[in-house]
């Protein structure tokens, strides 16, 4: 989930743009201006939220106008962020002492925030109620260094979409969240489906990192290996190589995948989908809110669960959307019984429908409305258990690792240029290098 | 031999005519796909085969456009800030750019000239922390007074660069000749100078706004108070994870936001052309 940044981009060169925002950290953080608290004593907290569809942006704002109803004494501002520029924008919000109190974000974006000292650690500030109702291997995505800086509270499993009609034409079994295919099966079902100007599978690997790496947990893949002195590293081994294999083979191999897709984010290989030019597409369970936008009427589609590794591993790697708060915030305690306020099982229901994610909160995750079979609520929900942090999250130095080593080598391989000995020296070499000078 | 002459002039003239409307053609086409893109149904949207006019066109983009975002506020606070950047650029850069243009043998002039260049060089991550550092002191963050000095910071070496340029071109001989007629120096910018330069001033002012109108990330890095924002940085919130976007209210969105560039180049471009020929008739 992580977004490309424009400091990033525009810092190719020998400075990354966050060394070259922190170095003038604490110049700017003696700016910090006095907060916001009236004559009578009446608090403001800043709430920046990231919303972005319409219903998600309408359950924020209702929320907060019902916080705001309710607690006069402590009034929310909401304030529209944006995916796209939130990390440049957040970045220079806590250098200059200008941070919102409560942030939205992701946990694949905390761990800079996180190990800059500039998130609160909400070990604390808690209460158990909340603590208990978010599993341990989801508080673990936010967990940076021992201390907790996000509230995990929405997530997505990457699924495949299917072409109902195709798929039912077809000879192939249909899985199901309790039998998934294997990914042997899911290989075989994808050349069966092949046909007639119709390719088995539709990748869309613009960006290609994320959706391999979260998806070869399911093989037992790890790529990154925290050694007993704290220290990372690169490796990839045959569990690693396992799904990016299949992707590879599909892709060059039997054909049973489109190679025009290889340049394509999610959205674009809708309408081919659409047209009945591919069975299948893998992509994160949230789009299907653009999959009911925008199917032609009468399109029947259903959502099946990835594929699963050996013994029917259906582990795979998640960055979830967190509320954080300002370690500059003078109102810590305040902003922590809004987001207990925010995060009650109704509520996070409304958010996880209006962003067609699913709830982190046990109590959420059992509620009707998320286990109806319409629109694959009920599949998607019964992966929520098989959820685990992205395997790069914690590791400083994995945007760079990403963008300029794992990027390109992995479009290399998908699309033929190199092999797997060339990919996997240059995962692993270049990688320990990037990786080393962030772990000095 | 001259039919042969004549063909071949034609056949050169047809070629020069269908480049100039294959560019045409290139430069208009984001433009009538935004349009397109605005008025279709999410249905259309992800069309296989999508058409340039609409089946059913809808203004439900629009409608949501709005609904979502405060886009009639922010393209205010757009306005506000272009068209005073303008302004104030077009102000500051013309006697500048006159001083430059008649002594550009001196040093100082040769050092302005230099300095234009290399900041044209500068990335915006090197310049936004002692900007902010330097707006902090003087409680310009969260302000559009601030964003509008660094817009005005931002465009004045190239509009410097622009109407210096500008400037060279008016000849001296003009304002030697108003001389011998009596008029004074004042007089001879006024009712000589200026009105040569008014298609260079009219230029520079247009490239101010339409680079303040666009710019995204100091507005993004420099207002924090959602009253502020300006329309590059609302156009985002309609982009989702993953860059995922919300195509049908983004285009109507983003082709508001082109709107007042187009209106103000249809306004202008007549100023320019009429400035041009003034000149060419006092010369």
């Amino acid at each position: 989930m992580r977004r490309r940044t424009l400091l990033a981009a525009s810092t190719a060169g020998t400075l990354s743009a966050a060394g070259t925002l922190s170095a003038a950290g604490t110049l700017l953080s003696a700016c910090a201006p006095g907060r916001r608290r009236a004559s009578d004593g009446r608090i403001t907290l800043r709430f920046q939220s990231l919303a972005w569809q319409q219903e998600s942006i309408e359950a924020n704002k209702q929320l907060v106008a019902e916080w705001n109803a309710a607690h006069p004494d402590i009034r929310v501002d909401y304030v529209q962020g944006s995916w796209d520029s939130v990390h440049d924008q957040l970045l220079t919000s806590f250098e200059g002492g200008e941070a919102p109190d409560i942030i939205h974000d992701a946990t694949d974006d905390l761990a800079d925030f996180a190990y800059g000292g500039y998130l609160a650690d909400l070990t604390g500030l808690l209460p158990q109620r909340l603590k208990d109702e978010i599993p341990p291997q989801t508080w673990q995505t936010a967990t940076f260094a021992g201390a907790v800086h996000g509230v995990p509270f929405l997530q997505e499993p990457r699924v495949l979409i299917a072409n109902r009609a195709l798929l039912e034409r077809s000879r192939v079994r249909i899985p199901t969240a309790e039998r998934p295919w294997s990914w042997g099966e899911f290989e075989d079902a994808a050349k069966e489906l092949t046909r007639d100007g119709t390719y088995g599978v539709a990748w869309p690997l613009k960006e290609p990192v994320s959706a391999t790496l979260n998806l070869s947990l399911s093989t037992g893949g790890k790529v990154f290996h925290r050694g007993a002195d704290g220290k990372v590293t690169v490796r990839f081994d045959a569990a690693d190589q396992r799904v990016p294999r299949v992707i590879h083979d599909q892709l060059g191999g039997d054909r049973s995948a489109a190679r025009t897709t290889l340049g394509m984010g999610g959205s674009d290989t809708l309408p081919g989908f659409f047209g009945g030019k591919y069975a299948m597409v893998p992509l994160g369970f949230s789009y299907r809110q653009q999959i009911v936008q925008q199917a032609p009427k009468g399109f029947a589609w259903t959502v099946l669960p990835s594929p699963a590794g050996p013994g029917g591993d259906q582990r795979q790697g998640v960055s979830p959307q967190t509320l954080s708060i300002a370690a500059d915030s003078p109102y810590q305690k305040e902003a922590a019984r809004f987001i207990d306020f925010f995060l009650r099982p109704p509520h996070m229901v409304r958010l996880a429908r209006g962003d067609w994610m699913l709830p982190t909160g046990l109590t959420a995750l059992r509620d009707p409305a998320l286990h109806t079979r319409r629109h694959g609520w009920a599949t998607g929900a019964a992966l929520a258990g098989r959820l685990r942090p992205a395997p790069a999250q914690s590791v400083r130095g994995y945007p760079e690792w990403k963008d300029k080593v794992a990027t390109p080598a992995l479009q290399e391989y998908y699309s033929g240029a190199i092999g797997m000995g060339e990919l996997r020296e240059r995962l692993v070499e270049d990688g320990n290098l990037v990786l080393a000078r962030y772990q000095r | 031999m001259s039919t042969r002459l004549t063909a071949r002039r034609r056949a050169a003239r047809t070629g020069q005519y269908l480049a100039l409307l294959g560019y045409l053609v290139f430069l208009a086409f984001p433009l009538l796909w935004l349009v397109s893109t605005a008025f279709k149904p999410p249905r259309e949207l992800a069309s296989l085969h999508p058409g340039w006019i609409p089946d059913h066109p809808t203004l439900d983009n629009f409608r949501q456009a709005f609904d979502e975002q405060p886009l009639l506020r922010s393209a205010g606070n757009s306005l506000i800030a272009s068209l005073a950047a303008a302004a104030i650029t077009v102000v500051i850069a013309t006697p500048m750019a006159y001083v430059m243009a008649r002594h550009h043998r001196s040093p100082l002039s040769r050092a302005a000239t230099g300095w234009i260049v290399v900041s044209q060089a500068f990335p915006f991550v090197l310049v936004i922390i002692p900007l902010f550092l330097v707006l902090k002191e003087v409680r310009l963050i969260d302000s559009l007074s601030g964003l509008i000095m660094v817009y005005v910071v931002w465009s004045l070496p190239f509009a410097l660069w622009m109407l210096a340029g500008y400037a060279r071109a008016v000849p001296r001989e003009l304002e030697e000749a108003a001389a011998v007629d009596g008029a004074s120096r004042l007089r001879t910018l006024i009712s000589v100078t200026m009105p040569l330069l008014a298609p260079g001033i009219v230029a520079t002012a247009l490239f101010a706004f339409i680079t303040a109108w666009n710019e995204f990330f100091f507005a993004l890095v420099l207002l924090k108070s959602p009253q502020k924002q300006t329309m590059p940085v609302i156009l985002t919130h309609f982009i989702g994870t993953e860059g995922v976007a919300d195509l049908g209210p983004l285009a109507a969105a983003s082709l508001l936001a082109t709107l007042p560039s187009l209106v103000l180049f249809a306004v202008i471009q007549r100023r320019i052309t009429s400035g041009t020929l003034a000149g060419a008739v006092k010369h």
